[in-house]
């Protein structure tokens, strides 16, 4: 069953314009994700990959080439979109509620409905007794898990993901990452995810991208078929399959 | 199991107990130097080794303070003075701070006005004194100018660099909300500049100090100040005394007060 493509980018190209020079991040990259899709983009240090992020999610535009977000072409921030950065970024002022209400009231959708909305969010994934705690008193975890709570908040369709784990611990990052995939296939949420480690990038996605060095462009695409067909992605870790293509991936970042 | 633990409470006990004879040690040895410094003080007027007319005394400083008292007169420098410092110290860094949002809004205005803050900040600001007598005129305006001027300008210098140093990702986190630039600052640049704000509030309360003290030189007829210059002026060594020691206690619990401030808004960083 295809389903439809809901991120379509068409030969996008971006360069960072500076006084000592130009910068050439992004050459004529064309990449299209499906609705419920999970995907990630792996590739060298530097190479674009955020560019390609804040691109998608509006926030720069580009030198060239175009975007379409569900059909529409993206000419700024768009409540479609869900952006999840790598350190929690948590605001220490608010309570976790108020944290993941934060984006209702920038849109000027916070009321009732959509407070107890967020509530049942946090009840459901296992951060009911914290709702007026402070994010200091939150372990790096269960602050990532609302960090992406305050982005599903305001229902987008995708969710963009900028390295969501990095900053945690090997061990937490293992169930978080665990919890996250939980969560975002619960919502239904379409997902691109960029990240430097090859295994999470196995254990979590349906498809692979690999970018060139910079300035990127696509190298590579991999449909990750696991024939333990789970969606934990430490059970994912266990597949006989995950040897080979982590030796794939491995040999394609190798090469200079 | 049960006996391990019962040892380690022993020892945290005595460890708890030597830290608090120490904090003890500590207060008596700050109280002995006091006590002896008003002790050989007073004493050393009384056996001539010092004249009183030029060091005064702390018998005289009582009696001094006490007369001011009788007549009513003490609360009412106090006051005067009191009151011209929370003004200044309150508009400087309200003034600064504003003025700081209008750079981080218009970072044209902030890169066009920067030469202009450097020269101004290294300036003495007291060298403006007499400038800010003949525009406002001879009285408690000018003071509280005075003080304005002095924390103004180091207000505006560290809000606008606490300002920018906020987390771009949080800022990024707004922008994919669609914040405007209003809600930006509004949502994040301004709480998260809470802890700048009140240092720089603490910082102005010393400088507003400074600013009312200098201006009570120049202009005044009231006013801790006036009765330093006053007391110089006449040789009553006894009241400018006592008026520095006036001084030093209401600028030791403001600053206390500040301190408490500070840590009560903390509360949310974790501590
Ligand atoms: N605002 C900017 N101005 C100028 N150059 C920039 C800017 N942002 C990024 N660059 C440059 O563009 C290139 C791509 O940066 P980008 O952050 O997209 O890479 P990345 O793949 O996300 O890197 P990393 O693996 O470190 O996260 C880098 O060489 C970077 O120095
Ligand atoms: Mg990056």
């Amino acid at each position: 069953m295809e389903s439809r493509v809901i991120v379509d980018v068409r030969n996008l190209t971006m360069k960072y314009h500076t006084l000592a020079g130009e910068t050439a991040a992004l050459n004529n990259l064309s990449l299209q994700v499906r609705e419920g899709e999970f995907v990630s983009i792996i590739g060298p240090s530097g190479c674009g990959k955020s560019t390609l992020l804040s691109l998608i999610c509006g926030l720069l535009s580009p030198s060239g080439g175009n975007i379409l977000v569900d059909g529409e072409t993206v000419q700024g921030p768009n409540p479609k979109i869900g952006y999840m950065p790598q350190r929690d970024q948590l605001f220490p002022w608010r309570n976790i509620l108020m944290n993941v209400t934060l984006g209702l009231e920038v849109q000027n959708k916070l009321n009732e409905k959509t407070r107890s909305n967020a509530k049942d969010l946090l009840v459901k994934y296992g951060l009911g007794d914290f709702l007026y705690h402070y994010p200091a008193q939150l372990s790096g975890g269960m602050r990532q898990r609302v960090a992406l709570i305050r982005t599903l908040a305001i229902d987008p369709e995708i969710l963009i993901l900028d390295e969501p784990f990095s900053a945690l611990d090997y061990q937490t990052r293992l169930s978080v990452s665990d919890e996250v995939k939980r969560i975002i296939n619960n919502e239904k949420k379409t997902t691109i995810l960029v990240t430097h480690d090859i295994a999470e990038a196995i254990s979590i996605s349906d498809r692979i991208v690999v970018l060139t060095k910079r300035p990127a462009d696509i190298k590579n695409i991999h449909d990750i078929a696991l024939s333990c067909d789970d969606i934990s992605p430490i059970r994912r870790r266990e597949c006989p399959e995950f040897r080979h293509y982590f030796n794939l991936l491995w040999k394609e970042l190798e090469v200079k | 199991m049960k006996e391990e633990t019962r040892l380690v409470s022993m020892e945290h006990l005595k460890f708890i107990r030597a830290v608090r004879m120490e904090n003890y040690r500590v207060l008596v040895a700050r109280l002995t130097i006091l006590f002896f410094f008003i002790l050989s003080w007073e004493l050393a007027g009384r056996f001539g080794l010092i004249d009183p007319f030029i060091t005064s005394q702390p018998s005289r400083i009582l009696k001094t303070l006490i007369n001011l008292y009788r007549e009513g007169q003490l609360f009412h420098h106090i006051l005067i003075t009191v009151v011209e410092n929370i003004i200044g110290f309150v508009s400087g860094t309200l003034l600064g701070t504003l003025i700081a949002v209008a750079l981080w809004w218009s970072s044209f205005l902030s890169r066009v006005l920067d030469p202009y803050l450097v020269v101004l900040n290294a300036l003495p600001k007291i060298a403006l004194g007499p400038i800010l007598i003949v525009w406002i005129g001879n009285g408690p305006p000018s003071i509280v100018a005075m003080a304005i001027l002095i924390s103004v300008i180091v207000t505006i210098l560290t809000v606008y660099s606490g300002f920018v140093q906020v987390d771009e990702e949080k800022i990024k986190i707004l922008k994919t909300f669609g914040a405007t630039k209003y809600q930006i600052l509004q949502k994040v640049i301004l709480p998260a500049s809470v802890p700048t704000i009140v240092s720089a509030l603490k910082i102005n309360v010393g400088l507003s100090w400074v600013g009312v003290i200098v201006g009570e030189f120049l202009v005044s007829k009231a006013g801790l100040g006036y009765l330093i210059v006053y007391g110089g002026q006449v040789f009553k060594l006894d009241l400018v005394m006592a008026s520095v020691i006036i001084l030093a206690a209401a600028a030791a619990l403001m600053y206390q007060g500040m301190v408490c401030l500070e840590k009560s808004l903390s509360r949310w960083q974790g501590n």
